[in-house]
């Protein structure tokens, strides 16, 4: 209890904390195809956690089986301390937002929001204000007469999480909850969202594929491929330290080289790659025996690019020459080709203006490409 | 130039497609006003043929044994139809569905001769078995046209029930509603405009059916269209005009008020898009 306030923010550090969602070894079968393989999971009371996968790949199955949609082929889902495999939706402490938003078309946005409130048996006079509360907390008191078709995608967006959100659940899950929008609108959402998730410190657990989306909201992230988890983490831990080639591919861009471990030090390896040839000093220990096959694994903005060799031992160093420049203004991202055939992406920021529109760095340009020993991951898988 | 010679040709295409179609209309329409008896050649002006149709009972009792079948049929298929297509699209995917809702729509594509006499050796058998029905009229009548018209109503539910509908059924649930209030307060509210169409459609359906009426009716009981048809074999004669003019009529005020209360609808979706484009 002492350290409480340190892990305040971050639940999951506390070996005392209960999580507030237990998923426990839960498989979904759908006739013999496998949607959800045998996934553990444990969520904790006030956090924003995000399910991340490509399509196809569980995660609204996985939801579903949260709100009561879907039953378990096997396991047990826990919220709150109670199991609730025979909880019907209707009777948990959960709400949802559908990716389609499902607003009643027949009824106008107030009486949306408070549909849940009447099932409940509120009074009239509760119902009405906590309605207005939820309209006014989502800028849409102005129209609370008018009908869902009446309404941008926007707009419907915002009625369906005050629909969701006026009954106080214990958790909101959303799917794809803003898939619908533009991607200006989706930027200027999601601050909104984690607003609204930090006003209120209703547990959110949110369904999406777009791993910006991921990153931008959540204190945690589970990477979802084939109905199973490839990792949980943190947005920083997931894209710093990946733990296999999907994750670092999945999230953000890496370049990826294959290896052998060369020497296995206390607190370093050495990678050997062949294609390209060079050999990559990574200052994490690990236990893994020499000789084993692995990959390396490079952010593009954690590489250096110069015209003049940096003279310091300990970095790696390679010898390139420039094969494709994209300029994005802010950045620029360069295409090195190192040895025969292999590219290396490098993304650079534009720190000096152009001398005499000339870039500071030209096309077919011999340069060296340095990263430090911290920079790489050694991935096994 | 080039322009101008599509439209002639399409402007004659189409007088001539709606000639085909309303010339034969109008001609009846025309002739039931004949004072003449013979049908074919014109006497004068007279409306005597609608005081001879107001006269008759027995087209009266046809009319309204056509509407009592037609009512009773209606909304028996329209229930049995709305469960079937709701049945339909409930389960999902199982083994066997495709099969089950091409089943389900086969009456549509089937020969009334068919159903007819199929559905006439129904009841022949079941009279030898169980004594039921002892006497075929109006209840063996709408029995057959509920067969078909249910198949038709299920057809519309179905397609009107595919998409969102389940989306918004586990919305409702979600919030807290059991089965039977989600039904109530959410799937009946949004199928009823498809009720109401597979309702008219089955009235239509079943007050336009001659060739089925005539397998599974007795002696009894005359339909509007056994009466029309048993009267013309003896010869055209201007009262059916009459009659038949007098549908025509109710026909088209009913398509008429249809019309105006589906443009209504549009000028109004229409209306509320631009609303929702001006604060964009
Ligand atoms: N009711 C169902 N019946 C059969 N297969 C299903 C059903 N629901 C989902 N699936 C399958 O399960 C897989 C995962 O679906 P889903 O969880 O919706 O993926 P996503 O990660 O895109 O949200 C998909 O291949 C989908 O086809
Ligand atoms: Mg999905």
């Amino acid at each position: 209890m002492v350290n409480a306030a340190e892990y305040e923010d971050r639940p999951w550090l506390d070996p005392e904390a209960e999580p507030f969602i237990k998923v426990q070894s839960v498989s979904k079968q759908f006739g013999d195809f496998t949607a959800v393989d045998s996934v553990d999971l444990e969520i904790y009371k006030g956090e924003l956690f995000c399910l991340l996968g490509g399509s196809g790949c569980g995660k609204s199955t996985l939801l579903r089986m949260l709100a009561g949609f879907e039953t378990p082929s096997s396991g047990s889902i826990l919220i709150d301390g109670v199991n609730m495999n025979d909880v019907p939706p209707y009777e948990r402490p959960v709400n949802m937002m559908f990716q389609s938003y499902a607003l009643f078309p027949h009824m106008s946005v107030e009486k949306n929001v408070g549909y849940g409130l009447r099932r409940d048996g509120v009074a009239v006079s509760e119902i009405e204000q906590r309605v207005q509360e939820m309209l006014a907390m989502v800028e849409l008191s102005q129209f609370a007469k008018r009908k869902p078709h009446q309404l941008s995608g926007g707009q419907k967006q915002r009625v369906a999480l005050a629909r969701a959100l006026v009954k106080q659940p214990k958790v909101l899950l959303l799917d794809e909850p803003l898939g619908a929008l533009d991607k200006r609108l989706r930027e200027q959402t999601q601050y909104e969202l984690m607003n609204i998730q930090e006003q209120l410190g209703v547990t959110f657990v949110v369904v999406t594929h777009d791993q910006e989306e991921a990153m931008t909201l959540s204190t945690r992230i589970a990477v979802m491929d084939t109905g199973r988890f490839q990792q949980i983490g943190t947005p920083t831990e997931i894209y710093e330290f990946p733990n296999s080639r999907l994750v670092a591919n999945f999230i953000g861009n890496a370049n990826m080289f294959e290896g052998r471990v060369v020497e296995n030090g206390q607190d370093h390896v050495i990678v050997e790659s062949r294609h390209p040839e060079c050999n990559f000093y990574v200052d994490h220990g690990m236990s893994i025996a020499e000789g084993s096959k692995v990959w390396v694994a490079l952010r593009p903005e954690k590489v250096m690019i110069s015209k003049q060799q940096t003279a310091d031992g300990n970095t790696n160093t390679v010898k390139g020459m420039v094969h494709d420049i994209g300029y994005l203004g802010g950045t620029s991202t360069y295409r090195v080709k190192v040895g025969d055939e292999h590219l290396v992406e490098i993304t650079s920021p534009n720190q000096l203006r152009p001398k005499d529109g000339n870039p500071p760095i030209d096309w077919d340009e011999e340069v060296y490409l340095s990263w430090e020993p911290s920079s790489s991951v050694v991935l096994v898988k | 130039m080039n322009n101008g010679k599509r439209s002639i040709f399409l402007l004659s295409t189409l007088s001539f497609g709606l000639a085909f179609l309303y010339v034969p209309m109008i001609m009846l329409i025309i002739y039931s006003f004949n004072k003449s008896k013979i049908v074919a050649i014109w006497g004068g002006f007279s409306t005597k043929w609608y005081a001879v149709l107001f006269d008759s009972p027995e087209v009266w009792e046809a009319v309204a044994l056509s509407f009592k079948i037609a009512t009773v049929n209606a909304c028996f298929a329209t229930l049995l139809g709305t469960l079937a297509g709701l049945a339909l699209v409930r389960f999902g995917r199982f083994k066997g569905r495709t099969l089950f809702s091409g089943m389900i729509s086969a009456p549509l594509v089937m020969p009334e001769v068919i159903t007819g006499l199929s559905l006439l050796l129904l009841f022949i058998t079941l009279k030898e078995f169980i004594g039921w029905p002892d006497e075929r009229g109006f209840t063996t009548i709408t029995i057959a046209h509920i067969t078909f018209s249910m198949a038709y109503v299920a057809v519309i539910i179905q397609s009107r029930l595919a998409g969102m509908v389940q989306d918004l059924e586990e919305a409702a649930q979600d919030l807290g509603a059991k089965p039977l209030r989600v039904l109530i307060d959410i799937t009946l509210p949004l199928l009823a405009p498809g009720m109401v169409a597979g309702w008219l459609l089955a009235f239509t359906l079943s007050l336009d059916d001659l060739i089925i009426a005539s397998f599974v009716t007795g002696p009894e009981a005359v339909t509007l269209p056994i009466l029309i048809y048993s009267r013309i074999r003896l010869g055209l004669r201007p009262d059916i005009n009459a009659l038949a003019t007098i549908i025509i009529l109710v026909v088209a005020i009913g398509v008429l008020i249809a019309g105006y209360i589906m443009l209504r609808q549009q000028r109004q979706r229409e209306l509320d898009l631009s609303m929702v484009a001006e604060e964009k």
